[in-house]
């Protein structure tokens, strides 16, 4: 075996391993030499889509990310740090798992989160909080169920057991997810900022650590593998599954913040995808070292694994760790009270060259630089090209869809659709509490609202996107995505400051969904500029599509996700959404419009697939937004709730439901009522007031010079449009919290 | 004929068994440091009727293959003890 | 009075713990470490809610083979005060401190939400200061809680009064609707035969910070203070 490790390779195996045969010939350049296995595997796997973003980065790279509170900028670290005072400041980052959970949902989610809570405790943040956007099939199938349900386990036990709380998230369902679920999970951590630990390797002669768990044959080629198309057939890949355990990351957590506080580290990294290959180099090149790592000392699980095993195992629940000559005892000390793991395995060398050894014996030697991202790896340029189905959505004519004969009975069907209803099925699975920083367990809000204990600050935070809105048009709707992840921070109290993205789209060699991601990317730009909210880091993960046997692989929905976050300076200043008082006034502020573009509404209940994005306006979306904040922080108004998927009906529900009040309110003439009432025509927001600060909000709403309607008011319990009655919030709170548990659970019944 | 299948399932050897791991560990702590390497699996007892020995074989075989081991995290085995038909 | 909290690899929610009766409570509280068996003089050994071990194997299995329960286990059988939380309810159950075991929610699902309970005896310093009639709001967040004894050992929990709490609805009724685990009737939380073990499953700590919005929980840990205090 050995013999055929050190052999040269061929165009074929190249080839076999993910490579084109262009890249080879550059490897072959980079080299002088032919490369063996062990080293066109390091090559494959660091220049796979996955770890060289070769296929996005020059558009990634026009994305907004100077902003005056960031303290790292995308692509330094491992996540974005953003300044929130107090000597403190706020790492996260969001990142995709969505081939691995489509193989094992369990695993696949669980790992997800396991992952990305290592980016952020490996720059020494505590995460305090997580979110994730998930996106399905049709929730009737029943190979969805499977896969919901493994999701949400495993992100449950996993982040349950680790111990960081929920605090936001999405459930999507469209035909267009049925075999490519998408898992993204996000965590939000907090730092001293004088204590970050940074990726990066440098001194010469420093010792090389790997802790943590041992290192096993499980993952090997899962990078590879997350950059490939998946089929059915990928089932039987079974190497490429990873099994997480949340007990071993605890500790790992906690190993690692106690050696933030000590002087001994001069970096860390993670090791996610392509294992100690990735960390190796990515830590060697951005510090300009090189580093000679003896593979035979790194704890395995098995007996007699190669060195390319080795060297791509994508085992859970490790990190490389280069510490100060000398400070070798404070290390190991902390991980052995943590009964850890934490050998060293190497040191660090001058001139950029990493050298891997087997028993003394040298098996690949590769220049870092020329592995990673920003280095030696390939960028490539691809092909767009508009798709038919757009110029067809821009026909779209309200005139065409009639309206609906009986508007009570089409309310309550749509507050029970699967996109609208309630997601407690799946959130009472998660840990919402745990850490005690969660404001918005009693006090509902639009964003999620960790409070940072002894400040009186809080973060707020939430993942937003539509993605049938993307998908309709990519651009506006991107913006949209970034729009509605601000609206959401504002009306919960706080000020955005920046994002994380992840994002997800089909096969990038094919022009029209390549055209998708080029537009989103536009969108967001734009968006990101007018919000001033830059982009701090995130992620991208192709080739999601769904196959059905024997017809054409179709791209998922284009799904840009926002993880957006936002400091609220005075937690007594927060917002929540539920209705507080009969006798409140109901108030719009923004405008109602003649548009029911893209809505549940028209796509679910009218069925129909072809429009464009719903109406935005960016400029009137920043004013709407501002004018809110101005009234949440001034105390004029008791609750704000955005209007977003299902339309003002469906909002007002959502703030009734917790105290069982309902609503009398006026539709507004000039447009249809199903526009006003099911439209998603966007910057509108809900707000309600006592009646005795009415002259006080009319005064300060008018110098905002942003529209604004008195709806209503709020009732007892009965819903009431235009002296219609619409039925009593009871029964729709029935319906809006129930539906989805009654369709998961309808075939364990029968 | 009435058989009863005892069926093992184990996680496949390539994977980590965090459970498995976890009480190893704690073995110390019982002073058995003897013990080492535990992997913890389901075992499954169930009854099939079939008319033979080699069918009854593959029911269970189909069984284990289609949802009692998840053939991705687990590896399977089983065995075979006929019992009087009732 | 003095407070130890114990912590386990795998807990998580001991730094909660330690908040609520550090900072907002204003006690003296040490950590205790799985591996130390000194208890430092506390007088109330605390057990937090988490995942010891991972919660492999049984919840609360491995944690009760840890050095410092042996120390717990001293320190109760000699009359000292111990109080286990979620996780820290199941591991005294799996010490033998408290009597009755905590199996899978009759879901099979983790479930974290807020929940009612009511008081059922005052006779023991974790409720004497409580109000019997009064609900209080406390948030559960466990897969095994479903709190399970053979008969005869609930006849006796019964008898002696040895439950402290047990789930309601928000009007103060017990029925099936407001049991979120299947716990045997409606059984939240017990003490032991001695009245000096207690554990429950839901979560006080976490309804004890005014800017939670929700101080509940914070009347449990005021009864036992004002016990001592009148001690």
């Amino acid at each position: 075996m050995e013999t055929a490790e050190q052999q040269g390779t061929t165009v074929q195996q190249a080839k076999d391993l993910g490579l084109l045969e262009s890249e080879f010939e550059k490897i072959k350049e980079i080299l002088g030499r032919t490369p063996n296995f062990t080293e066109l595997s390091i090559f494959s796997i660091m220049w796979s889509e996955h770890c060289s973003y070769k296929n996005s980065i020059k558009w990634l790279k026009t994305l907004p990310k100077k902003g005056d509170h960031l303290l790292v900028e995308a692509g330094e670290e491992n996540a974005g740090l953003v300044d929130i005072g107090n000597g403190l400041a706020c790492a996260f980052k969001i990142e995709s798992h969505n081939h691995p959970s489509a193989i094992e949902p369990y695993q696949g989610a669980a790992t997800g989160v396991g992952g990305i809570n290592r980016d952020i405790f490996t720059m020494g943040a505590r995460p305090i909080a997580q979110l994730n956007s998930l996106r399905f099939g049709p929730i009737q199938n029943e190979h969805t169920k499977w896969l919901l349900r493994g999701v949400v386990k495993g992100i449950g036990d996993y982040g349950n057991a680790f111990g960081i709380p929920v605090l936001g998230g999405e459930v999507f369902f469209d035909e267009s997810y049925s075999t490519n679920p998408l898992v993204n999970a996000m965590s939000v951590g907090i730092v001293d900022v004088n204590k970050t630990i940074s990726a990066t390797s440098s001194g010469v002669g420093n010792p090389v650590y790997i802790v943590g768990s041992s290192t096993g044959k499980d993952g090997i080629n899962g990078a590879s593998f997350a950059s490939k198309d998946i089929t059915d057939e990928s089932a039987d890949d079974l190497p490429s599954v990873q099994v997480g355990d949340p007990f071993q990351e605890k500790l790992l957590l906690e190993a690692t913040l106690e050696l933030a506080e000590t002087d001994a580290v001069v970096g860390m990294q993670d090791m996610g995808a392509a294992g100690i290959t990735c960390s190796t180099s990515e830590m060697s090149a951005d510090g300009g070292f090189g580093m000679k790592i003896h593979l035979d000392k790194v704890p395995t699980r098995q007996e007699g694994m190669l060195p390319f095993e080795i060297l791509l195992s994508e085992s859970q629940e490790r990190m490389l760790v280069v510490v100060h000559k000398g400070k070798e005892q404070i290390v190991e000390d902390i991980f052995e009270k943590w009964d850890l793991n934490a050998v060293e395995i190497g040191e660090v060398t001058d001139g950029g060259q990493l050298e891997y050894f087997m028993n003394g014996e040298m098996v690949a030697t590769v220049p870092a630089h020329d592995l990673v991202l920003g280095g030696g790896a390939p960028v490539y340029d691809r092909e767009y090209r508009e798709p038919a189905y757009f110029a067809e959505n821009l026909k779209f004519d309200i005139d065409s869809v009639p309206e609906p004969d009986d508007y009570p009975a089409t309310a309550m069907k749509l507050i029970g659709l699967p996109n609208i209803a309630s997601k407690r099925w799946v959130y009472e699975q998660y840990d919402t509490m745990v850490g005690t920083r969660n404001i918005t367990t009693n006090g509902p809000s639009d964003a999620g609202i960790a409070m940072i204990k002894g400040s009186g600050k809080g973060i707020a935070m939430t993942v937003d996107c539509n993605a049938r809105y993307v998908h309709n048009d990519p651009k506006t709707g991107t913006s949209i995505a970034v729009a509605e992840a601000a609206r959401n921070i504002v009306c919960a109290g706080g000020e955005p400051s920046a994002i994380t993205n992840c994002l997800n789209f089909g096969n990038p060699y094919n022009p029209e969904a390549y055209w998708q991601f080029v537009m989103a990317i536009k969108g967001m730009s734009e968006a990101c500029e007018k919000f001033n909210t830059p982009v701090t880091g995130g992620n991208v993960s192709f080739y999601n599509q769904t196959v059905k046997e024997g017809s054409e692989a179709v791209p998922v929905f284009p799904t840009p996700t926002i993880g957006m976050i936002g400091l609220v300076n005075d937690l007594s200043q927060s917002m929540t959404l539920n209705f507080k008082t009969k006798g409140d006034l109901i108030f719009l502020i923004g405008e109602s419009v003649e548009d029911i573009s893209a809505s549940e509404y028209l796509h679910t209940i009218k069925g129909v697939k072809r429009s464009p994005a719903p109406h935005f306006d960016i400029d009137r979306e920043f004013q709407v937004q501002a004018a809110t904040l101005e009234m949440v922080k001034s105390g004029h108004v008791n609750a704000a709730h955005d209007i977003a998927d299902g339309g003002l009906f469906t909002c007002l529900v959502e703030m009734g439901i917790y105290a069982g009040l309902g609503f009398d309110i006026t539709a507004d003439a000039s447009v249809r009522l199903d526009s006003f009432l099911f439209g998603e025509g966007q910057s509108r927001i809900v707000v309600t007031l006592d009646p005795a600060k009415e002259d006080d909000f009319i005064e300060a709403m008018a110098k905002t010079k942003v529209p604004f309607t008195l709806l209503g008011h709020v009732t007892r319990g009965k819903m009431m449009i235009d002296d219609s009655h619409f039925g009593f919030i009871d029964d729709a709170s029935e319906i809006y919290s129930n539906s989805l548990e009654r369709i998961i659970d309808s075939s364990v019944s029968s | 004929m009435e058989f009863i299948a005892h069926i093992d399932i184990m996680p496949l050897d390539a994977l980590l068994d965090p459970q498995g791991k976890a009480v190893s560990s704690s073995m110390k702590n019982l002073g058995l440091e003897e013990i080492t390497n535990v992997r913890i699996g389901k075992h499954i007892t169930l009854q099939v009727s079939a008319s033979s020995k080699d069918e009854a074989e593959a029911r269970v075989d189909d069984a284990c293959k289609r949802l009692l081991a998840n053939q991705i995290m687990e590896k399977y085995r089983f065995e075979l003890e006929e019992t009087a038909s009732v | 009075m003095k407070f130890g909290v114990i912590v386990f690899p795998g807990s998580n929610c001991d730094h909660d713990l330690i908040y609520v009766l550090s900072e907002i409570l204003g006690n003296d509280v040490v950590e205790l470490w799985h591996k130390d068996k000194d208890l430092k003089g506390v007088d109330f050994v605390m057990v937090p809610g988490g995942f010891s071990y991972g919660d492999y194997l049984r919840s609360g299995a491995i944690a009760r083979f840890s050095p410092v329960m042996e120390s717990v286990i001293d320190h109760c059988n000699q009359g000292g005060y111990a109080m286990g939380i979620c996780n820290g309810f199941q591991i005294l159950c799996e010490a033998g401190l408290l009597p009755g075991t905590l199996l899978h929610n009759t879901q099979h699902k983790f479930i974290c939400k807020n929940l009612y309970l009511k008081p059922a005896t005052r006779s023991t310093i974790v409720t004497s200061s409580l109000d019997s009639d009064r609900v209080l709001k406390i948030p559960v967040a466990h897969g095994e809680g479903r709190y399970y004894a053979p008969d005869d050992i609930l006849r006796q929990l019964n008898e002696n009064q040895q439950v402290i709490f047990r789930y309601c609805d928000q009007e103060g009724h017990f029925n099936s609707k407001a049991n979120p685990n299947g716990s045997l009737e409606n059984i939240a939380g017990v003490t032991n035969a001695g009245k000096n073990v207690f554990g429950m499953m839901p979560h006080p700590e976490r309804a004890a910070d005014k800017l939670l919005g929700n101080e509940d929980g914070k009347l449990i840990f005021k009864s036992i203070l004002n016990s001592f205090v009148g001690a």
